[in-house]
């Protein structure tokens, strides 16, 4: 490759620089200018006061240790984040490295690897609705349940809890797991799992220290992909939970539908940087861009 | 066109290439006072509201007498209040609820319509005009239709407490609340709203996630409790708004709710399946369950109804022939035929004589005179709603609209309110 100087390079990634800044880079910042501003029922207006931020955290100090609401939300978005990435983790790593290790012909890979894609020619709120009926009082599971005689009462906790909400996002987000993770091991070079094996490497061996460090930029994209949509989400959690169950989104709709619009600008920076932070940590574990 | 004529076009090309322009305008109906070229033109009025009353029955029947095309734009009650604030040219006209008034005169973006021009305006039923039924006083807590109709003048941003020519809403459909019950599986009569908060309907019960609508459900069954007596549930002190919410926590932890709602059809969905036997509910949701042929009632209750009303209402810088069509379309809607289908429904028309000329007796008897139905009664979609004999419940119009005991509002803490509701639902 020849070195080329000049503007060249500036004006060939402008496009995309433009883009970013219309529509990403100026309104985070007015988000961030409205969070500070003042409103009443049907007005906003300028100003700069840190009400809104003290009313999202209203309370959360003084009542230590009983959690506050923000705090009470955030620990529960978040511990939907953790056992959600977890399960999408390892299935989708399960899924990924079948299809791009035990599975031999590529066109068979591709195959299976487009009926993975299959759930997603219908909505996502359909794939999630489906649940309902399935789990519900009188759903299939509790039926099928009495029918066999496990159970006397239908079991309650299958719709309208954490379980229901956990299971929908796995069942939605798995494939964004599957994706990177599955793109990550086509590159990894086969001569150097002949290589362990030929050293005396276990097969635990060879996945444990081979094939998982290798695939860790995949592991780091489909996990930044789960992480962020499972902290924004409101409708999942809000449809599966029976809408008993709080999230950091929900907060920023009802303000919103209620024309708080700089008190929901407040929670979205708070939210921007709470996922931010995440994405920073996860960045240090892993490199992604030197890995790419 | 200050730079093509420096760039040298002639005086005659400029006049041509403006005149074409002017007419393109006239043509797309940019430019409003040519009444002789508009109303050769077929007028579409966007009509802005919640789905309840945007049948395409209605639609097609407007088209038919009026010549008017209703191009719907059917959103949520939130959203109503959120575009009229935020997009106020995106409609012509808008079906909004009363008690979002506060919130939106203010703002200037609406304008008070004109009492001389409607047609039936006297007729209007009292229950808007003095809050009164039959000479009788309503329950005027919260948000009530006659505290927001009159407004100081035709483009004011302020209420006026005695009654003037101009109107905030011209009233199109109103009705009271209360809660939906699966008598098949409660087996017991319910009498009181205190029932909402049972224990003994653990798990089975539901509260609509609508925190200025659902704090009055849970505000009614708290004074039913006789824990508290309100002085208005509909404007509450921050003291009231914590205890109401605690109640509504305690509620929670306990198990009490099986799911929240938000939605029309959650609401059918939760009662349809059994997941809830009792909850709150609205009028046309409980006659979505008893079409799929489950028992459900809408259960009148000793401590009185929650009421809601919603109106038209026009966009501040609406004008010309457009302006003119939505006066026409509006005395068109309380000319009877709309008003007989919303009756249909289970709403009540604003102007009831004219609505009682389209119907049947036997459906007017049943509707509005809480009379046993003599024959099966029908939804204006022909679905049969009552089999012949069936009562309504809770009666007729006198007895429902004469029991309300609040209104849907809008709190002078909605702000507070609306925190403490999202601590509701974090607990």
């Amino acid at each position: 490759m020849s070195q080329r100087g000049g503007i060249a390079p500036y004006l060939q990634a402008a496009p995309l620089a433009l883009v970013f800044l219309l529509f990403l880079v100026i309104p985070l910042a007015i988000i961030v200018m409205v969070s500070f501003w003042t409103y009443t029922d049907y007005s906003i207006q300028p100003a700069f006061e840190v009400q809104n931020y003290l009313d999202v955290f209203d309370r959360c100090i003084v009542r230590l240790p009983t959690l506050c609401t923000t705090f009470r939300t955030y620990l529960s978005t978040l511990t939907f984040c953790a056992i959600v990435w977890a399960l999408t983790l390892v299935i989708g790593f399960t899924v990924a490295y079948f299809l791009a290790f035990e599975v031999r012909s590529p066109t068979v890979q591709s195959l299976l690897f487009l009926v993975c894609t299959i759930p997603f020619w219908t909505s996502n709120v359909i794939r999630m609705i489906s649940w309902i009926p399935l789990l519900g009082r009188s759903g299939l599971v509790n039926q099928a349940l009495i029918g066999l005689g496990l159970i006397d009462q239908p079991i309650e906790w299958l719709l309208y809890s954490s379980f229901s909400v956990t299971i929908t996002f796995v069942h939605l987000f798995t494939f964004f797991m599957v994706v990177p993770i599955y793109n990550s091991m086509l590159r990894i070079d086969r001569s150097l799992i002949e290589a362990a094996r030929d050293a005396g490497a276990s097969g635990w061996q060879i996945l444990w220290n081979v094939i998982v460090p290798l695939s860790k930029t995949g592991i780091a994209i489909g996990s930044i992909f789960v992480i962020t949509i499972v902290m924004g989400d409101f409708i999942t959690i809000g449809l599966m939970g029976g809408q008993q169950i709080a999230s950091v989104g929900k907060t920023i709709q009802t303000e919103i539908s209620y024309l708080q619009f700089p008190v929901a600008a407040a929670n979205a920076v708070v939210l921007l940087g709470t996922v931010l932070l995440i994405i920073v940590g996860l960045t240090r574990v892993v490199d992604i861009r030197r890995e790419l | 066109m200050t730079t093509s004529l420096k760039s040298g076009i002639s005086r005659r090309t400029f006049l041509k290439t403006s005149a074409a322009a002017g007419a393109a305008a006239v043509g797309s109906g940019a430019v409003t006072g040519f009444p002789y070229v508009m109303a050769q033109e077929p007028v579409t009025l966007r009509y802005l509201g919640t789905a309840v009353n945007q049948s395409k029955e209605i639609a097609e029947k407007v088209k038919a007498d009026l010549g008017i095309t209703i191009e719907y734009v059917p959103v949520t009650t939130d959203e109503v209040t959120k575009r009229i604030i935020t997009q106020p040219n995106t409609f012509d006209i808008v079906d909004t609820e009363y008690f979002s008034l506060k919130k939106l005169v203010p703002s200037g973006n609406l304008m008070g319509m004109d009492a001389k021009r409607i047609k039936e305006f006297d007729n209007i039923t009292s229950v808007f005009t003095k809050g009164e039924l039959d000479g009788k006083k309503i329950g005027d807590q919260g948000t009530a239709p006659w505290k927001v109709f009159y407004l100081a003048g035709n483009k004011s941003k302020e209420f006026s407490p005695t009654p003037t020519e101009w109107i905030s809403l011209i009233p199109t459909t109103y009705n009271a609340d209360t809660l939906g019950i699966r008598p098949d599986l409660i087996k017991r009569p319910i009498e009181s709203w205190a029932e909402l908060l049972n224990p003994e309907f653990k798990g089975k019960a539901s509260i609509l996630n609508i925190p200025s609508i659902g704090i009055m459900d849970a505000a009614m069954a708290v004074e039913a409790s006789g824990a508290y007596k309100y002085p208005d549930k509909g404007n509450m002190t921050r003291d009231e708004i914590d205890m109401t919410i605690d109640k509504l926590i305690e509620a929670k932890q306990a198990g009490q709710f099986r799911a929240l709602w938000s939605d029309f059809n959650e609401s059918v969905n939760l009662m349809a399946s059994g997941e809830t036997v009792i909850q709150s509910m609205w009028s046309p949701a409980v006659t979505a369950v008893r079409a799929k042929g489950i028992d459900c009632v809408f259960q009148p209750l000793k401590e009185g109804y929650r009421a809601w009303a919603s109106g038209f209402a026009l966009p501040a810088t609406l004008e010309g022939r457009k302006l003119d069509a939505a006066y026409e379309f509006v005395n068109w809607f309380l000319s009877g035929w709309a008003g007989a289908f919303l009756n249909r429904q289970g709403y009540y028309a604003a102007v009831l004589p004219t609505a009682q000329k389209e119907m049947a007796t036997y459906e007017w008897a049943y509707w509005m005179e809480g009379k046993p139905a003599e024959q099966e009664i029908k939804s204006p979609m022909g679905d049969i709603i009552a089999p012949k004999g069936a009562v309504r419940d809770g009666g007729s119009f006198a007895q429902r609209m004469g029991s309300v005991a609040c209104w849907n509002a809008v709190m002078d803490e909605d702000a507070y309110m609306v925190r403490k509701w999202n601590e509701f639902v974090a607990a």
